[in-house]
């Protein structure tokens, strides 16, 4: 299927911006000012596309991340792009997250309600706060890789999971392409990425 | 010049009748006589330092600390980084009579925490030595370093971020035969900045009305997450490290003005909250990791 939006892919890998942005002498993801160096890093380079992008957030390098340094990399940079006054249009996808990283990045969006798509050993999965109806939108959605506008009421019949699908672009989790093109899972939305 | 008697172990639990004793001296000089101090864990170390510093202000001079020449304290002191960390809390008299050559069996120095630069310090030399520690000795999934690092970190920040003053922090392994028949490693912080009721009154006070106190601020925040930042993403940190504490089945407490707040666990003799003890200026975090056993696994 020939896309008529386009998508900024932009890769990220969050070791490599912890050396560059913070002291290349810190090797890992702790402390708050560090975590917040590194978020509004990101959050600048995110803010140079003029267009929608999708940030795919690299964590495989990343051995160590703490409580407060997760609350300002995922939390706090996923909250800035919901605001209405966001630096842009930017959707995420955290990569390279393992077993050791799962429980502060689960924590710090399950504190403040937040959900985002992280490939977890290879998988694609939905993190966070998330009601059961989402949650099964979200992997219909995520299985199918896309759904167009006219197969929508097919895909869920039910008026529930079709308010789901909307509270899931909303909470960015899922990307509405405009122009009528359809809801995209946003792991389909990776092939301009380098990875 | 007012003379204190160390006691023969000196713990978190021994360390409240010293502090007792620093604080009844007022503005006397005091010496710490540990002539027959045959024990002290990274706890008492720590806060140590922190009742020198408390004779230290009050007397606007040194305190002195004398130590016996013969057993195995100075030298394990040395070996913690204890004379380094006390230059300027006592008088020279603390300094050891030679140094120990050879590797270090020491998990983590007594080390001073004013800046995040130091955080990180501590993170990287712990992910050097905790590793062989936390799976031979205590039993723990070689994962488990990445969860014990992660709670210094978080305990070291609290220094950072909320006593707006500098501390410590040591952290040691330990055979407790007598008292749990297990190996032990032990996390000890101490600050004295303005302790947990001087961080949350301005926010949280007039909530509590009558009822707010040292065992109320504590309470606040070691159980409710409560912190002064209105950022609701604040207040994590003690929450994670009980949490993961309880499922390694250890033991945190918190000791901040007249109050301590603890999970205890099953194996430890101590009441979950403590209230009328001597003032301590700031607070201190206390951690015991147990040895897992086999039929625990």
């Amino acid at each position: 299927m020939r896309r008529e939006f386009r998508v900024d892919p932009i890769a990220i890998d969050v070791n490599l911006v912890l050396q560059h942005s913070i002291a290349s002498l810190y090797s890992h993801l702790v402390t708050r000012p560090t975590g917040r160096a590194v978020r509004m890093a990101i959050e600048a380079q995110v803010a140079e596309s003029s267009r929608t992008s999708l940030s795919l957030i690299d964590l495989s390098e990343v051995t160590i991340i703490d409580f407060s340094c997760a609350d300002e990399v995922v939390a706090k940079l996923i909250l800035r792009f919901l605001e209405e006054d966001r630096p842009g249009d930017a959707l995420f996808v955290f990569r390279g997250v393992g077993e050791i990283h799962l429980e502060p990045i689960e924590a710090v969006l399950h504190r403040q309600s937040l959900a985002t798509v992280a490939e977890v050993a290879g998988r694609f999965e939905l993190l966070g706060t998330r009601t059961e109806d989402e949650d099964h939108v979200w992997t219909v959605l995520q299985n199918r890789g896309n759904i167009s506008l006219a197969d929508v009421e097919d895909v869920f019949p039910h008026a529930n999971h079709r308010e789901a699908l909307g509270e899931l672009v909303q909470r960015r989790v899922v990307f509405s392409a405009p122009g009528g093109g359809g809801y995209h899972a946003l792991s389909t939305l990776l092939s301009g990425v380098s990875r | 010049m007012r003379v204190i008697d160390l006691p023969s172990s000196l713990d978190y639990q021994t360390y409240d009748a010293l502090l007792a004793e620093v604080l009844e001296a007022g503005g006397e000089k005091i010496l710490f006589d540990g002539r027959h101090l045959r024990w002290v864990g990274p706890n008492g170390m720590v806060n140590l330092l922190a009742a020198g510093s408390v004779a230290r202000d009050r007397a606007g001079e040194l305190p002195h600390l004398e130590l016996a020449d013969v057993g195995d304290v100075k030298s394990y002191l040395d070996r913690m980084g204890f004379f380094q960390a006390a230059s300027g809390v006592f008088d020279a008299g603390t300094k050891p009579d030679k140094r120990v050559a050879g590797d270090s069996d020491v998990l983590l120095e007594i080390t001073p925490v004013t800046t995040n630069s130091d955080v990180h310090d501590v993170v990287d030399r712990v992910q050097r030595r905790a590793g062989a520690i936390l799976s031979n000795t205590l039993g723990y999934p070689l994962t488990s370093v990445v969860q014990f690092s992660v709670i210094l970190s978080e305990v070291c920040q609290n220094i950072i971020e909320h006593a707006e003053a500098s501390g410590w922090v040591a952290a040691q392994s330990y055979n407790w035969s007598k008292r749990l028949g297990r190996q032990v490693v032990v996390i000890s912080v101490s600050d004295l900045g303005r302790g947990f009721r001087g961080s949350l009154s301005d926010e949280h006070s007039a909530r509590f009305a009558d009822r707010w106190g040292d065992a109320t601020a504590l309470e606040a925040a070691f159980i409710h997450g409560l912190t002064r930042f209105p950022d609701s993403g604040r207040g994590q940190g003690i929450q994670q490290i009980r949490k993961q504490v309880r499922r390694w089945d250890g033991m945190i407490s918190i000791r901040s003005g007249t109050a301590r707040i603890a999970d205890v666990p099953e194996w430890y003799d101590s009441p979950p909250l403590e209230e009328g003890l001597a003032d301590f200026p700031g607070t201190q975090i206390n951690i015991i990791l147990p040895e897992r056993i086999a039929d625990e696994a």
